[in-house]
């Protein structure tokens, strides 16, 4: 743990990539409060403002006048709360999912591995765009569908692991001394999947803020008044002749937090040693 | 030739199970859809109810939700979808047969750039490992996963279309390529980005492996050892990545069509579902499944052109 901490340290882009990161979240959080503007307050005098127009628009603001720093930092704390809710979905669900069928093996697993492949080999975005029309646009529903989507890479990657620690000696041991399947696997299969875990957890994140901001740009994820980047960002792309900034301010904030936390996820692999696939 | 006929029959299975696959994907969409509130006369104004009855007669809406599965399936068979509800004047065929030529042209094209480039970048990269090109090309492959489409084509069309005049900003006219060259960027870069990731890694690894060294042993210059030799194994992780990637194209073409203007097939489906026009959806899954399961038929015969293992089985 010591080596791949010191491993991970040692790697400048990742170390560099996380304190950026950090700092995006760090600054969504408190940024709002070195602000006087509210993020759905309206100023009718500088409606599509330039950036560092009066009354503290630092980022300017949009068509309807609503200051874009406040707003921007408002949909980056959307995004990040959607991706780790839902990344902590998945993993839930996939990690069960994916050691049960990987410890219990034979028809059970060949069952579930099934389930996986005719899952995956949909277009889970049609999928997600069915549901919320369906049930209607709300963020509960936003949450559900994005980790209904997002646990199958994670069950396929922790089934495979799986498979290999249950062949080694101190699962056998454990057998031999009398442990039930599900103490097993609670207690010898998933801490040895920590590694992995935490390496997809890590890539996660970046894939559902940005299937979220997807979703957000077509109008079906989260509604105004409420913000993501996502929608912030469609907001901006139909203004951008006039007024780019209104567009480029939450579009750079999302290229860079996904860079980010993309960087970080790669690091976190090469520093725990997890292999692809 | 025996391996052919295997491989032909396989093909035809395939084929033959898109049908009930398909019917599959209908059915659970057009009971997906009734069984959803609001209809497709929902309007801000209520309709009086005379006319109402009247459209929904007119539209056999009134009929028993199977009677109206059954005459939807009929009508299918015959190669009509229907009416759509929104567009009044259109059928949803006719719809189709105006947007898809846009969609299909842009999603191949771009799905093609994306093969190009990234294989040739991959290759490039791994040939010359460690150099600035190397570095390059993983910087991009980075760069190109992390930033999502509908980013990039805004960004794009900011510097070459409004600031330097180069591109259109956006629109449509039949005919011209120039239209479609920014949409085909910004769509073609996620998956270029990762299959120029995937080239490189594989291909550095087949490099290292002992067929590739007897083949430089015997003198064979890198140029004829890479194309010959190394690119068809190296190749297979791509091939099995292509078919997430033409989902994502897919899929990735819905906002790419909005931002630029483009009069293809994937508006339809977003809105066809809000405004609950049922044939509009329907006829839209069932030519989105209908091209995903064509393209996963090629996919894998790309699949076991390059891997002898796979034809075997």
């Amino acid at each position: 743990m010591q080596d791949a901490t010191a491993r991970f340290f040692a790697n400048r882009i990742a170390v560099a990539a996380l304190a950026v990161a950090l700092g995006i979240v760090l600054l969504s959080i408190v940024g709002p409060w070195f602000n006087p503007n509210r993020p759905d307050t309206l100023d009718w005098l500088h409606v599509a403002a330039r950036p560092g127009t009066p009354n503290a628009h630092w980022f300017g603001t949009d068509r309807l006048g609503r200051d874009l720093f406040v707003r921007t930092l408002e949909g980056t704390r959307v995004s990040l709360a959607v991706g780790l809710l839902a990344s902590t979905v998945s993993v839930l669900i996939g990690v069960g999912y994916g050691a049960i069928a990987g410890y219990i093996g034979g028809r059970t697993d060949l069952i579930m591995m099934r389930i996986i492949e005719i899952l995956s080999g949909l277009p889970l975005i049609f999928f997600v765009i069915f549901v919320t029309v369906i049930v209607g646009r709300s963020v509960y529903v936003l949450f559900a569908c994005i980790g209904a989507v997002a646990w199958l890479t994670m069950a396929r990657i922790v089934r495979g692991q799986t498979l290999s620690i249950r062949q080694q000696e101190f699962v056998e041991a454990a057998v031999a001394c009398g442990a039930t399947p599900s103490r097993i696997i609670l207690r010898h299969v998933v801490p040895n999947l920590l590694g992995t875990v935490v390496v997809y957890a890590t890539l996660s994140v970046p894939q559902i803020i940005l299937l979220e901001s997807f979703l957000s740009f077509l109008g079906l994820g989260i509604q105004v008044p409420s913000a993501s980047l996502g929608s912030l960002v469609a907001d901006g792309a139909g203004e951008l002749q006039a007024a780019p900034w209104i567009l480029l301010v939450p579009g750079s904030f999302l290229a860079v937090l996904l860079l980010c936390l993309n960087l970080c996820g790669d690091g976190l692999r090469d520093a725990l040693d997890v292999r692809e696939g | 030739m025996a391996r052919l006929t295997a491989m032909v029959r396989y093909l035809m299975t395939r084929l033959a199970m898109a049908i009930p696959t398909l019917f599959v994907i209908v059915t659970i969409t057009f009971f997906g859809m009734r069984a959803a509130p609001g209809g497709p006369f929902d309007q801000e104004q209520t309709l009086p109810p005379e006319i109402l009855s009247n459209l929904q007669t007119a539209y056999g809406l009134g009929l028993p939700v199977w009677t109206q599965y059954l005459r939807y399936l009929d009508s299918v068979a015959h190669g009509d979808f229907g009416p759509s509800f929104k567009y009044k004047d259109f059928t949803v065929s006719e719809l189709i047969v105006q947007g898809l030529p846009v969609t299909l042209t842009l999603g191949a094209t771009a799905i093609l750039v994306a093969l190009v480039v990234g294989i040739s970048i991959g290759v490039l990269a791994a040939v010359h490992q460690h150099s600035m090109l190397d570095h390059a090309a993983i910087s991009l492959a980075v760069l190109g996963v992390a930033i999502p489409s509908f980013v990039v084509l805004p960004a794009l069309a900011l510097l070459f279309g409004i600031h330097l005049h180069w591109l259109p900003v956006a629109g449509w006219e039949p005919g011209q390529p120039k239209f479609l060259i920014m949409p085909v960027v910004a769509l073609a870069l996620p998956p270029l980005a990762y299959i120029a990731r995937l080239t490189r890694g594989s291909m550095l690894e087949v490099l290292h492996s002992p067929f590739i060294r007897t083949a430089r042993a015997k003198g064979l210059p890198l140029r004829t050892v890479i194309v010959r030799h190394a690119l068809r194994p190296a190749l297979v992780p791509v091939a099995s990545f292509l078919g997430s990637a033409v989902a994502a194209i897919m899929t990735g073409s819905l906002v790419v069509e909005s931002i630029a203007g483009l009069p293809g097939i994937g508006r339809y489906l977003v809105q066809g579902a809000v405004n609950r026009d049922y044939t509009l959806v329907l006829g839209m899954v069932i030519i989105y499944s209908a091209l995903l399961i064509f393209m996963g038929l090629l996919i894998d015969i790309v699949y076991a052109w390059l891997d002898p293992r796979i034809r075997a089985s």
